[in-house]
């Protein structure tokens, strides 16, 4: 680059907290990157020929004379065929111990898609678990988050659904992730044999905070190239998204910014949106598919977080343990894949939409009869036998042990429904009934 | 305002997309610049000025932005383009022509024309010399699409003044003279098709706006039967995220009887609009048999597009029906969302450093939404003519409290309240339209009364009553049944509480993706919520309480079948008897 062959060295800081440094300086752009004290930092006021430097990793230890060098761009990205297989932190850099990555250039946080140019979801995402496939089915080009409580196992759910989508690349943005929790993504990649179809960004936990921010932006940039320059269809992996918030948080608090609910600062909805909106269907066959993790504290989704998530994304899928088949199971009635109508009934069979809607249904007349049971009342022969259909229900459809095809899935939501039921319970259009009920 | 020397200034700070700018000169607030940057020309608006310094918040990223950028002021504010043509595009929210940009992704500083300059259109002169006009008089008339779009004096003309000449009937573009009108002082003013409006500011050029009488229908059973809204009207939707704000409306713009369709898709999914772009151009318009995308004009302005265009992106849509609805046509105006939008307020207010609000909104946001939800109506023109249109926004409340700022603000100022419950979409009826906390301002209103008496017949405004009546009272005894249990409550309780479920089931649920249940016209709801009630008024007998249920799910099931059939077609007749043969069974 150009600017860095007479990078002018700074010396001077005038102000100082705990997560920024303001100096003096001259012809800086907005955004920019900057090493303080060989931390790297960037942009975030001017102010007259005052700038306001963000330092990822905090100020800890930086004196006031410290050397600051402008970089004269916003974080970039090498983007090529080499990043597959590889590990990386927040910045890009190789934390694998391989060599640097050779590769075209690229700004992170790109601009968006002009909507026209968008075209609509329609590749079914098959996964087998039925609780994903025939309640919630995902779509190429989706974004959906799991909202689960920090003792759930979204991430063994997250990494099966990853290696069974069949994509072409899959990208994992890792914030705040767990030294164990990073291991184990890296094992079960490398034990499905898959590693070189998957590229890391893994901010840790002994990782600062702040660090994260720039974690999806690097995953974006890379899931972009491969899914416009390559045509390639892409899934991201975002853990977890509430840890990324949380930093931004942090970050709003030390610049003085008002707080709206929960702490959170006003912009949060924007922030979220610019990083889940990338998911895209390209008119070229590439696509960028997301499936993200927003824990939830005590499964309190009103909280600014998942609240402002759900008005985002494309449904949000929900963990729950059965405690009557002991089993976590994929919770049909607050799970929700807002595009499964694009391809339930058209790439499924046409009893589909149906066939999901009654069973749920019937689940939650089960629901309802649990509680009279509960409240000591007596049960009528329907409710027994709703409580009997969702027992085998929750255990070979919801679970998330499951692993089958959609045609089995609903064959056996057929077998199970004309097992328990009459008809006119069932409800389905008729031309269905004749044609999949089971007579006993 | 207007100023010979435009006025110009300097970048002097930048904080996210907020910037300073040093000017020369006099500026007006809300006045719109352009910020150089290498070769982009970034939009920005006044939004504050402290002495020599303007505020402007950018319509673009300001990445790598640097101060002492030069900036040019334009002395208008923010303006939309009026003219032919306007239907059937796809703008952003400060109306730029998103099918006319370059590549798949936005460009910075890329603003394309929202007209087709070079198109000819049909012109039929409507005035002739010697007329007296004022501001939206009509000159003449071109068909857009099948829609017949009047050219009128500009909005802006506020004197009286006398037709000179108007051009014959003939093919001319956009921009060439059709009219000549000449002021009091005898000043010739040239006229083309092409007008401009400053967007935050509301059009006021007809004679008088009463409030509304006449029901816009729907299709949407639960608000068309329960609680209609009206031609004019003003209504929302407020609800939890998964209880679908989304598919209703669409389900409302797609089937509602107006001329016209104006969708804001303010700060949204960018796959929802996509589903329109995807959609609309293939679905026929049920009155007019031509297709939907021709009467509709989308504003995308998706969550991850520039918030403060955002912002715009409502003002733009409603500038957009005024100029529809003064050519006399029915515009229906739909933004998703309002909270958005209010967002949007809320991150330049945080940015300005104001005192927040309640949840850190601006103090003014009531009367930012009020204001704006004034605009809709029904209005008489200046030649007796009249005009639309029906608002109905959605709000996201956050999480699912319809206690929080935009709600409470909304409630204010809208006469319908569509409050979609989480409860009804977790156990999947859809429309999720509270029945019992939604109202209709307009029920109330006595000229609505009259004129569905007219329309619905004299028994309609008791029959809808006597419906609203019957759930809640079937709520009451489910309360019941669920404190005493089943059999300690007499066997009415069970009778009322089905009853309540056959309404909900057969008129309030609706499934938007069937192709015949998803749209109910006026005559079919009229004859569906008659016989439902007939059912609801009759005795039947039963053993126990165990029969209740069984008895009503079979009732409801054929009714079901009904909803799926075509209306008064051999199915529907043929489920229709079994019904009755089912329901006399249980009278003896």
């Amino acid at each position: 680059m150009e600017s860095q062959a007479f990078q002018k060295i700074y010396t001077q800081l005038i102000n100082m907290t705990k997560a920024t440094v303001t100096l003096k300086a001259n012809d800086v752009g907005y955004d920019e990157m900057a090493i303080v004290h060989g931390r790297k930092a960037q942009v975030v006021k001017l102010m007259g020929d005052i700038v306001t430097l963000q330092v990822f990793s905090g100020t800890e230890g930086i004196p006031t004379n410290a050397e600051v060098t402008f970089l004269g761009h916003p974080p970039q990205l090498k983007v090529s065929d080499e990043l597959g297989g590889r590990f990386f932190n927040a910045y890009g850099d190789p934390i694998d111990g391989g060599p640097e990555v050779e590769g075209e250039i690229r700004d992170i946080g790109s601009p968006s898609v002009n909507p026209v140019r968008r075209k609509q979801p329609s590749q079914l995402i098959a996964t087998g678990i039925a609780g994903i496939d025939l309640n919630n089915s995902l779509v190429s080009g989706q974004k959906i988050p799991f909202f689960a409580d920090p003792d759930q196992p979204y991430n063994q759910v997250m990494a099966s659904v990853a290696l069974r989508a069949k994509a072409d690349k899959i990208i994992l943005g890792g914030m705040g992730l767990t030294n164990d929790d990073y291991l184990f993504f890296k094992n079960v990649f490398q034990n499905a044999g898959a590693l070189d179809r998957i590229i890391s960004f893994v901010n840790t936990t002994e990782n600062p905070p702040v660090e994260r921010l720039l974690v999806p932006d690097m995953a974006l940039t890379a899931a972009e190239y491969f899914a416009v320059d390559k045509n390639e269809n892409v899934l991201v992996l975002l853990t977890d998204m509430t840890l990324f918030a949380d930093a931004l948080s942090i970050v709003s608090n030390r610049m003085d910014q008002i707080p709206s609910k929960d702490s959170m600062p006003g912009s949060l909805y924007s922030d979220l949106a610019r990083i889940y909106e990338k998911a895209v269907q390209f008119p070229s066959g590439g696509s960028i598919t997301i499936i993200a993790v927003t824990t939830l504290s005590g499964g309190d989704i009103t909280h600014a977080i998942p609240d402002n998530t759900g008005y985002i994304t494309e449904g949000q899928l929900f963990l729950r343990r059965d405690t009557e088949i002991g089993k976590v199971i994929v919770d049909p009635f607050r799970s929700l894949s807002r595009l499964k109508q694009l391809v339930i009934g058209k790439q499924t069979r046409a009893d589909h939409p149906q066939v999901m809607n009654a069973a749920i249904r019937l689940y939650a007349d089960a629901a309802n009869a649990r509680t009279k049971l509960e409240n000591g009342f007596d049960l009528t022969d329907y409710d027994e036998r709703t409580l009997d259909f969702a027992k085998v229900y929750s255990d070979k459809l919801l679970a998330i042990d499951v692993n089958v095809d959609t045609d089995t899935m609903l064959n056996i939501s057929w077998e199970l429904l004309s097992k328990n039921f009459t008809k006119a319970e069932v409800g389905i259009k008729q031309e269905f009934v004749d044609k999949y009920w089971i007579e006993k | 305002m207007e100023k010979n020397n435009k006025t110009t200034g300097k970048v002097v700070g930048i904080v996210a997309n907020l910037v300073t700018v040093a000017v020369d000169g006099p500026v007006a607030q809300n006045e719109i610049c352009f910020i150089a940057h290498n070769e982009e020309r970034l939009m920005a608006e006044v939004i504050k000025v402290v002495g020599v310094n303007a505020y402007v918040q950018v319509f673009e990223s300001t990445r790598g932005l640097r101060i002492g950028s030069t900036v040019a002021f334009e002395t208008h504010m923010l303006e939309v383009t009026l003219g032919p043509g306007i239907l059937s595009r796809n703008y952003d929210g400060l109306q730029n022509d998103l099918d006319k940009m370059e590549g798949v992704f936005l460009t910075r500083g890329e603003y394309t024309d929202p007209l087709n300059r070079e198109m000819k259109w049909g012109f039929k002169p409507l005035a002739k010399a010697g007329d007296v006009v004022t501001a939206a008089s009509w000159l003449g008339e071109v068909m857009e699409n099948s829609i017949p779009h009047k050219i009128m004096v500009p909005f802006k003309m506020e004197k009286r003044y006398t037709v000179k000449s108007v051009k014959a009937a003939g093919d001319y573009t956009v921009d060439e003279v059709i009219a000549v009108v000449v002021d009091d002082e005898g000043v010739e003013i040239p006229l083309t098709m092409v007008q401009k409006w400053p967007v935050k500011m509301a059009v006021r050029s007809y004679k008088s706006k009463p409030r509304p009488f006449k029901l816009l229908e729907t299709g949407v059973r639960c608000i068309d039967t329960l609680n209609p809204i009206t031609e004019g009207g003003t209504g929302f939707i407020p609800g939890p995220f998964g209880t679908g704000k989304t598919v209703l409306q669409h389900a409302i713009s797609k089937q509602a009887e107006a001329d016209v369709v104006i969708i804001a898709a303010c700060g949204e999914r960018a796959n929802e609009v996509v589903e329109i772009f995807t959609e609309f151009p293939e679905l026929d318009d049920p009155r007019t048999g031509r297709k939907l995308i021709e009467r509709t004009t989308i504003i995308a302005n998706t969550s991850n597009m520039p918030v403060a265009a955002r912002e715009a992106s409502v003002y733009t849509a409603m500038s957009l029906g005024e100029y529809y609805r003064a050519m006399g046509l029915k515009v229906l105006l739909m933004a998703d969302s309002t909270s958005r939008w209010a967002q949007a307020l809320r991150e330049m207010s945080n940015r300005l450093e104001e005192l927040p609000g309640p949840d850190a909104f601006p103090m003014d946001l009531s009367a930012v939404i009020s204001n704006f939800y004034s605009r809709a109506g029904f209005v008489y023109l200046s030649n007796d003519a009249t005009g639309s249109i029906t608002f109905i926004g959605t709000v996201s409340p956050a999480g699912g409290n319809l206690k929080e700022p935009v709600t409470e603000s909304t409630r204010k100022a809208a006469r319908c309240f569509y409050g979609l419950s989480q409860d009804r979409a977790d156990s999947k009826r859809y429309p999720a339209i509270d029945p019992i906390d939604s109202y209709s301002k307009y029920l109330e209103y006595p000229e609505v009364q009259e004129s569905l008496k007219k329309t619905a017949g004299e028994g309609w405004l008791d029959a809808v009553i006597k419906a609203k009546d019957i759930l809640l009272r079937g709520k009451e005894a489910m309360e019941q049944i669920n404190i005493l249990g089943d059999d300690s409550v007499p066997i009415g309780f069970h009778d009322r509480f089905w009853k309540s479920e056959l309404i909900d089931f057969v008129i309030l649920q609706q499934d938007a993706f069937d192709d015949i249940d998803s749209s109910t016209p006026m005559v079919r709801q009229k004859h569906m919520l008659s016989s439902v009630l007939k059912v609801a008024d009759t005795e039947f007998k039963y053993k126990g309480f165990e029969e209740v249920s069984v008895f009503f799910k079979e009732v409801i099931n054929i009714y079901k079948q009904m909803n799926y059939s075509e209306f008064e077609s051999e199915s529907f007749k043929k489920y229709e008897s079994n019904l009755d043969s089912l329901l006399k069974e249980r009278m003896n």
